[in-house]
């Protein structure tokens, strides 16, 4: 399958990037890892006149921490995440979620900032980055602005970036002591979108009891969705099998998932439920420090 | 479209060519190289055939254009062989017979290139999570994880 033809470009700085889309108008398209994007114009869903390739601008490959919050450069790749000593040790959620993306080949190229400025509800880090409270860096004509994930997401395939802007950098916020996540996914097959996906971020007080809960949940909505109600029942909980279990209630009565062929609404929704149980529980054993 | 000037290094030969922009990597390869040793399999970054090592990762070159690897190092699997001697994953899937119609192996063989570099001594498990981008439909994978270890234990060795 071959592309409809483009005009290539590949600037070698933000503002020329920056530039280029201002000059070439929305119907330019920024290049990252291109493993959602590369597809789309081979099946010829997508065919933009103008590729604007960012790969060759320095100094966007990065993972850093800052006082214990996560920086994640535009082009640091998906296989970035699983050897980055700041996400192995402090971000395990992190790992969860990339190990599930894809394969291993596709990982390689794709990265976590095209996973999010991509807007498709199937991918997974978006819910990953709802549970954590994440904001997002889009850096466009007048600056730098600085977007909290909950309002990034728009639509289907559409998020909160101005088409000339540029997401340059995810910013997790450091998690205070006794914190905890977890992923967790069902896909038919390595390199399946989620039939379903749930996220789970929590902190602990010193009594053990649950101070603040993000969950964010994959492909059962037309956007990525932040399930506000079981979190704000899970503030100032003791998380005990039956709090677990509502919570997980709650999450799926807050799913809006379709009939497709992954399964049912009805069937997707209680998976939800199954693996919001799951994925609190996991959050839970790790936030009291065990794996 | 105005074509582009590329330079690119592969199995050690350093290449130019002028290509248009929505030339797909594996299509620079196998049309403009005649390298056809890598294939072209599904088409849809899901089989792997078409995996290529690029600056050391392996990844699908159906799924990169040809100007994305301007400037860079490819390694497909006609770079594997070295002065009439097979690599040690070569040898591999020929000792624990780890192919059958042959066609995914490029891929598989590349894929584990890498792979062997940052893992020289992968459990089984570790091994079918590295190759959960490459399918086979004949051999069940028995047999690659098979000559991974294979050849991993001749890579620590320090054979080939």
């Amino acid at each position: 399958m071959i592309p409809r033809s483009f005009e290539y470009f590949s600037p070698r700085t933000l503002d020329e990037a920056v530039s280029l889309l201002q000059k070439l108008g929305p119907e330019a398209k920024i290049l990252s890892g291109g493993q959602s994007l590369i597809p789309m114009m081979k099946l010829r869903l997508a065919s933009p006149p103008y590729i604007i390739d960012i790969n060759h601008i320095p100094g966007l490959n990065y993972i850093s921490e800052l006082n214990g919050s996560l920086r994640i450069g535009a082009l640091a790749r998906e296989s970035d995440l699983e050897v980055s000593p700041a996400v192995t040790s402090r971000f395990p959620i992190l790992v969860d979620t990339t190990s599930v993306i894809a394969d291993p080949l596709v990982r390689n190229q794709a990265t976590v900032c095209g996973n999010l400025a991509h807007g498709d509800p199937a991918n997974d880090h978006p819910a990953t980055m709802l549970a954590l409270g994440a904001s997002l860096v889009a850096v466009g004509p007048t600056g730098e602005r600085e977007i909290p994930v909950e309002s990034f997401f728009t639509g289907l395939f559409t998020t909160a970036l101005q088409p000339d802007e540029i997401l340059k950098e995810i910013r997790v916020p450091a998690q205070a002591p006794s914190s905890g996540g977890a992923y967790l996914k069902l896909e038919r097959k390595v390199g399946d979108y989620a039939t379903a996906g749930v996220a789970v971020q929590i902190t602990l007080n010193d009594a053990g009891v649950c101070r603040r809960a993000g969950i964010g949940l994959t492909n059962v909505g037309f956007s990525p969705l932040k399930a506000k109600k079981a979190e704000a029942f899970l503030a100032g909980k003791a998380l005990d099998q039956s709090t677990i279990k509502q919570a997980a209630e709650l999450a799926a009565g807050e799913s809006q998932p379709i009939d497709d062929i992954r399964g049912s609404a009805d069937y997707k929704r209680d998976l939800v439920r199954v693996l919001t149980t799951r994925a609190l529980t996991r959050a839970f054993e790790r936030a009291k420090g065990g794996a | 479209m105005a074509k582009i000037g590329i330079k690119v290094k592969v199995n050690g030969v350093e290449r130019a060519a002028e290509v248009e922009p929505r030339l797909l990597l594996v299509h620079f390869l196998r049309e403009n190289l005649r390298l056809t040793g890598t294939h072209i399999g599904c088409d849809t970054s899901h089989c792997g055939a078409c995996t290529v090592v690029l600056d050391g990762k392996a990844i699908k070159s159906c799924t990169i254009f040809a100007v994305q690897a301007n400037g860079r190092e490819i390694l497909t699997v006609e770079g594997l062989e070295q002065d009439g001697k097979l690599h040690a994953l070569q040898e591999g899937f020929f000792q624990e017979h780890g192919l059958q119609c042959g066609y995914c192996t490029p891929g598989m063989l590349m894929t584990g290139y890498a792979f062997l570099k940052s893992n020289s001594n992968p459990t089984e498990g570790e091994i079918r999570h590295a190759i959960s981008g490459n399918l086979c439909r004949c051999t069940g994978y028995v047999n690659i994880v098979k000559a991974y270890q294979n050849a991993a234990a001749k890579l620590r060795e320090g054979g080939a």
